[in-house]
């Protein structure tokens, strides 16, 4: 039976490889994700690639495909790895095409940068929690241009007034609802009409939506709960190999010694592959690669990283940001104001290196040949990967087919193309399909790291307690230059300072600026939450450092420097009510409160947590509010706040990636500690509804938790915590 | 080495060195690729399956040591009662994100319904610490097992 459907899947692949789509849309192949046959339980998961008969098929742009069978596919350009965005989008979509959304199926997007691009990134890329704002009104329009020729076909039909006519769940009606015709049946008509420019449809006022803003269900859960989703590590094809990797222990080495006699002894394993940054041991299954790569017994030339260590990058940093910076922002006149201040402070905060961890792990298949090269992978940069395969195979970019997949956790680490760089490499060498599957160990040793950061503020006081000065250096690496260069004018990495060179707060004497340092052997790279990650916690346990300077309540402060800013004033109050700010709290607890703007969202937390006698922390609650503009999916949105707060906790709590001897310490979920269910909070979510333009949701929460836990821990023990992880050891209650 | 694995209730016969974990024979040998790859040293709980009704972590389990026990995994957990009220709950309450872990989770939470019928927190607690999520997707879960559980 797995036979059977395995080949039936390849039939339908091979098939599509033989056909082009509209439009220059080239391959498309992705993912049923709802009216999927219904398989017997036993069978491998493999029906759900679908393709789109071209005959008749109504395309009018990029995003729409129907068919005289009535199917809808929604050619999605952007990657699902659990924010909910093929629910959001397809949300978008079916609100001005008048279809249900359980009428929609889903396909990936093709690399293509014309018709996919994302318009705040500016590549074709999932991230920046920017889909929603990039698609709110591209799809929409998508869908009444759509929408408008299948009226117009239907109207032409009936030889009536298309004004006349209406559309709803897949259905063109005419006036007196008499007669009906099906998007199905108008497809093929539909298609011969000339497509109006998108930007000249008219699109529903907001206060029409009808499924916009509601809590839809997502479109993804019901292959989610059976095991019928299918993610790139699930990727079968006749004659595949599966093979599995040690990448050289420290960046730039390479591999001296290797036993392949001893590998190939292991039953099930085919082939040794030695390209020196790696070896991969190819086999008929993982298990058998695994053993056959333990049995390698590999042994490694370091090269020129191997004296690498955490405590000289720290070094080099706090040497490095002794010196100005490439200024991001200046206005009034902070040296002076700082020197005229009736009160200073000063402090240094360190964020560390940090690994994604991604419950699938890094994984890429390739069947490479003579005049193409397909990949099948997760990636959230169809583009960038494409492009990377180009330069590696030199086969045109037509021949070069991304199938992309469900993506078991992004967090920014399948924005890079290293794991699809490596396979490719492994399979010039292999003559068949090949799978390459890291293992945990890998995974998290040869990640693409958060920087390392390290800041140093200072800030002046006038006699009332207000800040008249501040001034903030940021050194550490920047991901944007080697990540997309165009981006960094006059050697400013927009990202690195993002929400520090812009707090919310008046302030009217600020210095910000920017010091990159680069760690030798150590690889970095963009993680949720990207720029506000690092530095929303130093603005905001600043700010309170301030207030407890000024003897002030830290909620009471912040308000005083919000007058000018209503929205984040707004969410501020909101999540103070809720978490009771104010009310009384046993000895060793605490609350902590912070705010942000990040990714076009307003976004405020009120933390509450106990540190006991040891140090240990338990974050009790953590209450959220936010104000991300108009919304699609609220359930969504409180999906992302739990789990985003979870994702910045988590990193608060246990993440550092440390180096010794140019190779990371930590190996796998036993020393790079995830949190469990056993020790998460309740997150609360109050969501404000509002008509301002829609704001990211998936990384605000990430963001804003560090510092307000940290400033809850103040508030339970005077303690600052100025470095991350939380030192439970300076915790200690005095005895 | 030949092996007859009794997996959801049809033989099922591979030919594999005894050591070789159940999960690379269930995702690679058998093609069923629901139960996933996390860690590889029981540490996460993705590949968890059944065997006789109790939940082991498949990448931990030799092929060899299962003899005629009966496997369980994900494409076929909803065939018992508890695995349906928990697909189910999980589609309510709109648990999965990425969904990688998701197997893993009902897995686990199944197992624990079928001995605590009516878990409290702390058996939850117990029964589902060993599995992570690094979507985040715990107090959902939570929640899911209470309402399977109609607690």
């Amino acid at each position: 039976m797995d036979r059977l459907i395995l080949t039936n899947r390849i039939e339908d692949e091979t098939a599509m490889s033989r056909r082009t789509f509209l439009q220059g849309t080239g391959l498309l192949l992705g993912f049923a994700l709802t009216g999927a046959r219904t398989e017997p339980v036993f069978a491998a998961p493999a029906s759900q690639v679908v393709e789109n008969e071209v005959t008749g098929t109504f395309a009018p742009n990029g995003f729409i495909r129907i068919n005289p069978t009535g199917a809808v596919t929604l050619v999605i350009p952007m990657i699902e790895m659990g924010q909910g965005v093929y629910t959001s989008l397809s949300m978008l979509l079916a609100e001005e095409l008048e279809v249900k959304l359980d009428q929609i199926q889903v396909q990936h997007a093709p690399p293509n940068h014309a018709l996919y691009v994302n318009s705040i990134i500016g590549i074709q890329n999932t991230g920046g929690s920017a889909s929603v704002r990039a698609f709110w009104t591209p799809l929409r329009q998508a869908g009444a241009v759509g929408r408008n020729l299948l009226i117009a076909a239907a109207a032409k039909r009936w030889n009536v007034d298309p004004a006349t006519c209406r559309a709803s769940d897949g259905v063109v009606f005419d006036a007196s609802g008499s007669k009906h015709l099906s998007y199905g049946e108008l497809a093929t008509a539909a298609a011969k009409l000339p497509v109006p420019s998108a930007a000249n449809v008219r699109l529903k006022d907001p206060k029409d939506f009808t499924l916009i803003g509601t809590r839809a269900k997502r479109v993804d859960s019901s292959i989610k709960v059976d095991g019928r989703a299918l993610y790139g590590i699930d990727t079968r094809l006749p004659g595949m190999k599966i093979a599995t990797v040690a990448i050289s222990p420290v960046l730039g080495g390479k591999a001296k010694t290797v036993n392949e006699n001893a590998a190939l002894a292991v039953k099930g394993v085919r082939q040794v592959v030695n390209i020196d940054e790696a070896v991969a041991v190819i086999a008929d299954h993982m298990g058998a690669a695994k053993k056959g790569l333990e049995a390698a017994a590999i042994t490694w030339d370091d090269g020129p990283n191997g004296k690498v260590n955490n405590a000289d990058i720290v070094k080099q940093l706090e040497e490095e940001s002794k010196t100005p910076g490439v200024v991001a922002r200046n206005e009034g006149d902070a040296g002076k104001a700082l020197a005229e201040a009736a009160q200073r402070v000063d402090a240094i905060y360190q964020v560390p290196f940090l690994a994604h961890a991604a419950m699938e792990p890094m994984n890429c298949t390739v069947h490479l040949q003579k005049d193409r090269c397909d990949i099948w992978v997760g990636t959230q940069a169809p583009t960038i990967t494409q492009s990377r395969v180009v330069e590696l195979t030199g086969l045109p970019k037509d021949a070069i087919k991304i199938h992309n997949h469900l993506i078991g956790g992004g967090f920014g680490r399948r924005l890079e193309a290293d794991g699809t760089v490596l396979a490719v490499k492994i399979a010039k060498h292999v003559d068949a399909p090949v799978k390459v599957i890291w293992s945990r160990e890998e995974d998290i040793q040869h990640d693409m790291y958060r920087p390392y950061y390290l800041n140093r503020l200072s800030a002046g006081l006038d006699a009332a307690g207000k800040p008249v000065a501040w001034t903030h250096r940021i050194a550490g690496s920047s991901v944007m230059a080697r990540y997309y260069p165009p981006y960094v004018k006059d050697g400013l990495d927009p990202d690195a300072v993002e929400a520090a060179a812009e707090p919310p707060y008046a302030l009217p004497n600020i210095h910000v600026d920017f010091v990159r340092v680069e760690a030798p052997g150590v690889r970095t790279s963009w993680w949720r939450g990207v720029g506000p990650t690092h530095n929303v916690f130093v603005v905001e346990s600043f700010m309170d450092e301030l207030a407890h300077a000024a003897k002030q309540d830290p909620l009471a402060y912040r308000k005083g420097l919000l007058g000018h800013n209503p929205r984040a004033l707004a969410v501020l109050s909101l999540a103070a009510e809720k978490a009771g700010w104010g009310s009384p709290l046993p000895a060793r607890h605490g609350r902590g409160i912070s705010v942000q703007f990040a990714y076009g969202s307003y976004t405020s937390q009120v933390a509450e947590v106990e540190v006991a006698a040891d140090g240990s922390v338990k974050v009790k609650r953590i209450v959220c509010a936010i104000d991300c503009g108009m919304y699609v999916n609220p359930d969504t949105i409180e999906a992302q706040v739990q789990g985003g707060t979870l994702f910045g906790l988590t990193a608060a709590l246990h993440g550092s990636i440390t180096f010794k001897d140019g190779r990371v310490e930590q190996s796998n979920f036993d020393s790079y500690l995830p949190m469990r269910i056993d020790q998460v909070p309740v997150v609360e979510t109050h969501l404000i509804k509002n008509a301002e333009a829609p704001g990211g949701v998936g990384e605000a929460p990430t963001a804003i938790v560090s510092a307000a836990v940290t400033n809850a821990i103040f508030a339970a023990t005077g303690k600052r915590v100025r470095s991350l992880p939380i030192d439970t050891n300076s915790l200690k209650s005095s005895p | 080495m030949a092996f007859t694995l009794n997996i959801n209730g049809t033989p099922r016969e591979v030919d594999v060195d005894g050591d070789i974990p159940l999960l690379w024979v269930l995702r690679d040998v058998l093609g069923m690729t629901g139960t996933k790859f996390g860690c590889g040293q029981a540490l996460c709980g993705a590949c968890t399956v059944h065997i006789d009704g109790q939940p082991v972590r498949s990448c931990q389990t030799s092929v060899d040591s299962i003899g005629d026990g009966a496997v369980t995994t994900i494409e076929a957990i909803g065939r018992t009662p508890q695995g349906a009220a928990l697909r189910m709950a999980w589609l309510d309450l709109e648990v999965v994100q990425c969904g990688y872990c998701q197997s893993g989770q009902i897995m686990s939470a199944a197992a624990l319904l079928k001995d605590t019928p009516k878990p409290s927190d702390a058996d939850i607690d117990s029964a589902m610490s060993g599995n992570v999520c690094r979507c985040g997707t715990y107090q959902r879960i939570r929640a899911a097992i209470k309402r399977a559980a109609g607690v």
